[in-house]
């Protein structure tokens, strides 16, 4: 079970997830939920790849692994700022009812 | 032994994923990522990624999760349930576009003659990445520190209370 493949269907199946929370969730925060469900199919990729492709010496797919994780916790704050103002500016967090710009 | 905690951890993994997708209730949606966080965390440890792990477990689950859930009690009526799904064809055209993408990637995954070269498994990855981080990625690393840096403070101020 230990191979390559297991990991790269199972980030799969992890991005498919994501991606269909982004489609169809309404909700801000559940938006975000999804964007962090893709990010973790990334990172799983980028660590797989590592351990299979013999790059133990340099740890090159850590390291990215681990400034998408920075990365992740930036967005996830500055996200959240934006979906707190939306909620006092519309009362809503639903994003497809925040329209006052849309012509 | 290692192969049933394998697919154990991947169970947990993808009906974590499943209901974080589908739940009706968001703090439910919350709940299971953390299980998604934590299965994710486990693979890390499967992959001889310990450090990882453990940044995983700190942030994710420490850190990110706990925001996303002061976002869910700060915006939502707890009490009342929401409609967070778009509307019906709208989800039926996302389940056809996201199962084509699937099938996509997993036909690649197995048609593609990958150059597998498994290692010795080294004993701790801790000073591998540090040392990388402090000479080969220095000038990524004081970036993603000023990314930090700069997330803080624009997440205090979009957050901030309107004066006047």
């Amino acid at each position: 079970m230990d191979s390559l493949q297991s990991y790269l269907v199972l980030s799969a199946i992890l991005f498919c997830f994501g991606l269909y929370a982004v489609m169809t969730r309404r909700n801000g925060v559940a938006i975000l939920m999804g964007i962090e469900l893709i990010l973790n199919s990334a990172n799983l990729n980028l660590v797989a790849f590592n351990r299979f492709g013999d790059l133990s010496e340099s740890l090159p797919g850590h390291v990215f692994a681990l400034f998408v994780i920075i990365m992740a916790a930036a967005e996830a704050a500055v996200a959240l700022a934006i979906i707190i103002n939306l909620y006092k500016t519309f009362h809503t967090v639903n994003v497809d009812e925040a329209q006052e710009m849309k012509g | 032994m290692s192969n049933v905690v394998f697919i154990g951890i991947a169970v947990l993994v993808v009906v974590s994923a499943f209901f974080v997708v589908t739940s009706r209730n968001l703090v439910h949606s919350a709940v299971a990522l953390m299980g998604t966080l934590f299965g994710v965390a486990g693979l890390y440890v499967f992959l001889h990624a310990d450090f990882l792990a453990a940044v995983q477990v700190l942030i994710y689950v420490g850190g990110i999760l706990v925001l996303i859930i002061f976002g869910v009690m700060l915006t939502n009526k707890i009490a009342t349930p929401v409609l967070i799904q778009t509307s019906m064809p709208n989800r039926f055209f996302a389940a056809v576009v996201v199962l084509l993408i699937f099938v996509g990637l997993t036909i690649i995954a197995f048609r593609t003659p990958w150059h597998e070269r498994i290692a010795a498994p080294s004993e701790g990855t801790v000073t591998t990445i540090g040392n990388a981080l402090m000479t080969r990625y220095l000038l990524h690393f004081e970036v993603a520190g000023i990314l930090l840096l700069l997330a803080l403070l624009g997440a205090a101020y979009l957050s901030r209370r309107e004066r006047g």
